[in-house]
């Protein structure tokens, strides 16, 4: 008994996955979904352009090549990845990061943090000197030269 | 007229004046002539245009498409072609004026073949598979084909579009570059001849 | 003859523009104010010079003569009038033309104003603006020259030469290629001339720089001269970006207006330092600091011109934008190692003289700010600057070309602009040398409420619930609303004072410190950009399907029904295809658009333009991609949604009206009460407007 409960599940579950086989086959991926994966790819064909929108020849048989891919159930990293290899790595919005691509990533933070840190030095030194020069320095006293503030001090005489 | 505003407070420029740190100044120049350095080897990259007439040409590997083979192997290596005449094309099958020539150089190919001599190499430029299969097969094409990986040939070239197709003579010196498709069989001929007799 | 004679008076304006330097130098060396005079004369006479060369330039295009390469090149008999007229700036070699003489305008400009109080500075702002028009006239004379005929050798050859090569007869072709037809925009036929007003008019304030510090007049000085000329420059530069990134949106059909192009990139990067240079005077006015700064900053935004005329016209780097490939790199190449080098020399040569005259005093201080504003300016432009050179130095070391795209400068400049936007709300409430956070607080907190509000509509409103995009939108909305609040804040003290009308009480301040309210108005104009920027960049959705006669495609709640296709050629020598779409919202019938792709015969190039429905709260964007010679078997149809995007155009207008009301010469003294007039201490008020 127990034994052809075991097959009968078998069998089912068998049945089961035949007849979901269906669903799992991807339909035809849309023109939107292609698009997706498309725009984050650019064309050497023509320059500067992302792949999604680029009208020429080439990119339109690149996109079917993506649906392609897609239908075959590649995701979008695994068909970019494709590409680079295929085409060169210039097909990718972004460099890879990797090798001597990380630069592109690390400098600009860098120059940024050597600039923060240059301002702030040249904030904290000004502080000393203000303290060393004997308190607040206030040349013209609060925001003298807001005409706004002008006015309305004014206002407070003639109240 | 009133600049008197813009000093409220003059004393701090007793402060001794100090110039640029020595070492400041180096980074500075450094950072200005790598800049132009880099400038202008892009700039005369780009002024290269194609490679010369004369110019050696660096080994590369082609892999076919399946179903094509060169001497039983699915690959070829320029190196190996040494003593040969080897011309490359460069195609797409999106590219209109490619198909003017198609016909044409696979009959000159054929010409040749038998001769041992001469070496024909397709090389695919950013093209897919499906496609260009479909082309190959549409023009009959038999001299072995290949699609160029990773761009890598055809910058190597410094291709400016497709069609274009190098002769490579005996030596392994770039012997004639054709921008653009070739008009009639006799006129890949009246190139591929002189170099043969060479 | 024609083109003999504007071949000639270019020749002329260059000798004129060399011996400008020549006597200006003599005269500076010898102090001898007569060669001073002199090269002030010979600087003045370029403008009209040149202006002959450019008009027979204009002759000859217009008048079809396709013996002349360049006409040939850009126009077509089928072209109407106008377009010929601005294919002047279609070609390499004409737009060179173009740019030298709107340089010699600005220097003929520059040599009308009084120089009386200023004369040590004379002889340099020759030499630099003389130095930079020879230049460009050089190139053309001797790299990329309009004027070349064509010539028919007696082998059959067709040549391109100025004079007639023996053996050889006039070659006239019928008709012309045309101009690209990517550039038959009208957005594209000012685009050009705004971005080189921009380019040219920033080397004048380069130029008193250099004065400045040749001479060791590194007062402020310079600055107060060249404000005005700052911020012309300043805006034709933005109304260039602004309308090619409109050229894109209209032309390129890719549903965006900036693509982050290296080209594009490369003509945004002086619209930052110039941007941050305009900022940073300021300080240098009220507080006699970032004298080094500004010397630097100034330089840079020339250096960065050049630049980037260098890398959009030596064929560097290739883009939808750049000219096709030239011969004038190397020449270019040196040009910007001389000057580069000399001006960052002359900067560290007086480096010392440029010493502070004020102290920092609060960190809330609006120099504190400004300075905080300059940095952020300066990342975006390290991050652009590096997006650009990177793939130079990695082609140089691996062989192997690499993208920097779209993604990698949203990323890295997309916290940086939120963050510029918020400082440009807070950093007008700050006062020159000292504030606290009370006083920044007490001007803040209503319109900070105001923007919460807002921000709970938009939150439950609208459903909103992107972290980045609620983000953009708080930054924006509480950077209106203070600058907004400013405005009647001060109105309202006026119009109480004087007791005016509110309106009139506003109209009188601005009138009376220009500059400021201007820059309110623009920064206004900048929160309206950075709406339509933040709308499209993040609620922009897109469908794409390939659809029958009478069906469908649905986006965000419109409907895009095909109507109809018709494919036919024009009788100026396009094959058009031409689609009629109905658009609806909820069942109701909006408008239809006719999206369609050109077909230009003589230049074999396609064009896509889009069918727009633009409305102030979005733009439906609908392009056709492809179509099937049967119609009923469909074609396929992109349409982008693109919420917010007119907001950007719109304040792209305010921006020139603010612009107006910033750089308007004031000349008329306001008549002002008595008592008022009395209470101002002498020169703190008058200070502000008066040059």
């Amino acid at each position: 008994m127990k034994r052809f409960l075991w097959i009968f599940l078998a069998v089912s579950l068998f049945s089961l996955v035949w007849v979901g086989n269906v669903f799992a086959q991807k339909p035809t991926p849309s023109d939107d979904e292609v698009n997706a994966v498309a725009s984050q790819m650019f064309c050497p064909v023509c320059e500067n352009t992302p792949l999604d929108v680029c009208p020429t020849q080439a990119c339109a048989q690149w996109r079917e090549l993506i649906r392609t891919k897609l239908s075959e159930g590649w995701n979008a990293d695994q068909i970019k990845q494709y590409f680079a290899t295929q085409y060169g790595v210039r097909v990718l919005a972004e460099p890879p990061r990797q090798g001597l691509n990380w630069l592109v990533y690390i400098v600009p933070p860098f120059l940024i943090v050597i600039g923060v840190y240059i301002l702030f030095r040249a904030f904290r030194s000004m502080h000393t000197v203000n303290q060393l020069a004997g308190g607040e320095t206030e040349p013209n006293g609060p925001a003298t030269d807001e005409y706004t503030s002008r006015i309305e001090e004014e206002l407070k005489k003639r109240n | 007229m009133n600049e008197g505003n813009s000093t409220p407070n003059a004393e701090v420029e007793a402060a001794p004046k100090r110039g640029v740190p020595i070492w400041i100044q180096v980074i500075i120049w450094l950072l200005l002539l790598g800049l132009l350095a880099i400038i202008a080897f892009n700039m005369k990259r780009s002024q290269q245009g194609s490679l010369k007439v004369g110019d050696p040409i660096q080994n590369f590997t082609l892999s076919f498409f399946d179903g094509y083979q060169f001497q039983g192997k699915p690959e070829i290596n320029l190196s190996d072609l040494k003593g040969k005449v080897v011309v490359v094309n460069f195609w797409a099958s999106w590219c209109k004026p490619c198909e003017q020539e198609a016909a044409a150089l696979e009959s000159v190919w054929k010409t040749y073949e038998s001769g041992g001599q001469v070496v024909f190499v397709g090389v695919d430029y950013v093209d897919t598979e499906p496609e260009a299969r479909k082309y190959l097969s549409n023009f009959g094409i038999t001299f072995p084909n290949g699609p160029d990986v990773g761009t890598k040939i055809s910058q190597y070239f410094r291709i400016t579009g497709v069609p274009e197709t190098y002769f490579i003579d005996q030596a392994g010196n770039l012997a004639y570059a054709q921008i653009g498709p070739f008009g009639s069989e006799s006129e890949i001929q009246a190139i591929i001849d002189p170099l043969i007799q060479k | 003859m024609v083109e003999d004679f504007g071949y000639g008076v270019l020749i002329l304006s260059f000798i004129l523009a060399i011996y400008a330097i020549g006597s200006a130098v003599y005269g500076y060396v010898h102090r001898s104010q007569k060669w001073v005079e002199s090269s002030r004369l010979a600087m003045q006479l370029t403008f009209p010079i040149l202006t002959l060369s450019v008009i027979s330039l204009i002759y000859l295009l217009v008048n079809d003569q396709y013996h002349v390469a360049f006409v040939y090149e850009v126009t077509s008999r089928s072209m109407p009038m106008y377009l010929k007229i601005t294919s002047l700036w279609g070609g390499q070699s004409g737009s060179l033309v173009f740019w030298a003489w709107l340089m010699a305008a600005f220097s003929t400009a520059v040599s009308l104003r009084k120089w009386d109080r200023d004369r040590e500075f004379l002889p340099w702002v020759v030499v630099v603006t003389s130095l930079t028009m020879a230049f460009f006239v050089g190139l053309v004379i001797f790299y990329e020259n309009p004027f070349l005929q064509y010539w028919k050798s007696f082998s059959g050859d067709v040549i391109s030469a100025m004079f007639q090569p023996a053996g050889s007869a006039f070659f006239a072709p019928t008709d012309g290629r045309g101009l690209n037809p990517l550039l038959r925009h009208p957005g594209m036929v000012i685009h050009p001339p705004m971005l080189y007003l921009g380019f040219v008019s920033f080397v004048i304030p380069f130029a008193f720089a250099i004065a400045a510090l040749v001479t060791g007049r590194t007062d402020d000085r310079w600055i107060r001269i060249t404000r005005r000329w700052t911020i012309i420059a300043w805006t034709f530069l933005s109304l260039g970006l602004v309308l090619g990134g409109r050229w894109a949106y209209d032309v390129l059909g890719w549903g965006g207006y900036w693509g982050w192009d290296p080209v594009e990139i490369s003509a945004f990067m002086p619209w930052l330092t110039g941007t941050a240079f305009l900022h940073s005077v300021m300080i240098q006015e009220k507080r006699g600091m970032l004298k080094y700064w500004n010397m630097l900053l100034i330089i840079l935004t020339y250096a960065l011109v050049i630049f980037g005329t260098f890398l959009t016209r030596s064929g560097v780097l290739s883009s939808v934008h750049a000219f096709a490939q030239s011969a004038i790199g190397p020449a270019f190449f040196i040009f910007i190692g001389i000057t580069f080098v000399t001006s960052v020399a002359l900067l560290i040569y007086r480096w010392a003289d440029l010493k502070a005259e004020s102290q920092m005093t609060s960190m809330l201080s609006r120099e504190a700010l400004f300075l905080l504003n300059n940095l952020l300016f300066m990342s975006i432009l390290v991050v652009c600057f590096w997006g650009v050179i990177f793939p130079l130095i990695s082609e140089l070391v691996t062989g192997q070309k690499i993208t920097v795209g779209p993604p990698f400068y949203k990323n890295a400049t997309g916290p940086l602009f939120a963050a510029l936007v918020l400082l440009m709300g807070i950093a007008p409430l700050s006062a020159w040398g000292h504030s606290t956070l009370k006083t920044l607080g007490q001007a803040m907190w209503k319109p900070l409420i105001a923007s919460l509000v807002v921000m709970v509509i938009i939150f439950f409103g609208f459903d909103i619930r992107q972290p980045y995009a609620l983000i953009g939108f708080f930054v924006i909305f509480t950077s209106a609303f203070i600058t907004i609040y400013e405005f009647w804040r001060a109105a309202r003290a006026r119009s109480r004072a004087q007791k005016e009308n509110i309106l009139l009480a506003l109209w009188r301040l601005a009138g009376r410190n220009r500059r400021r309210y201007g820059g309110y108005i623009i920064h206004l104009a900048i929160v309206c950009m950075s709406l339509g920027i933040i709308g499209i960049e993040m609620f922009q959705t897109q469908t794409q399907g390939t659809i029958a006669q009478g069906q469908s495609l649905q986006l965000d709640g419109y409907t895009v029904t095909y109507k109809d296709l018709a494919v036919f050629d024009t009788n100026d020598n396009r094959n058009v295809a031409r689609a009629v779409l109905t658009v609806s919202k909820n069942g109701q019938f909006l408008t239809e658009l006719y999206p369609r792709r050109d077909y230009y015969y003589e230049s074999q190039q396609p064009m896509t333009i889009p069918g727009v429905r633009s409305t102030m709260a979005d733009d439906l964007y609908v392009i056709l991609v492809d179509w099937q010679p049967i119609l009923s078997s469909g074609a396929t149809f992109k349409i982008y949604h693109n919420p917010l995007v007119n907001w950007l155009w719109l304040g792209s207008i305010i921006l020139i009206f603010g612009s107006i009301v910033a750089g308007w010469p004031d000349k008329e003294v306001e008549i002002v009460p008595a008592r008022v007039r009395r209470n101002q201490i002498a020169g703190s008020a008058v200070g502000q407007q008066v040059d």
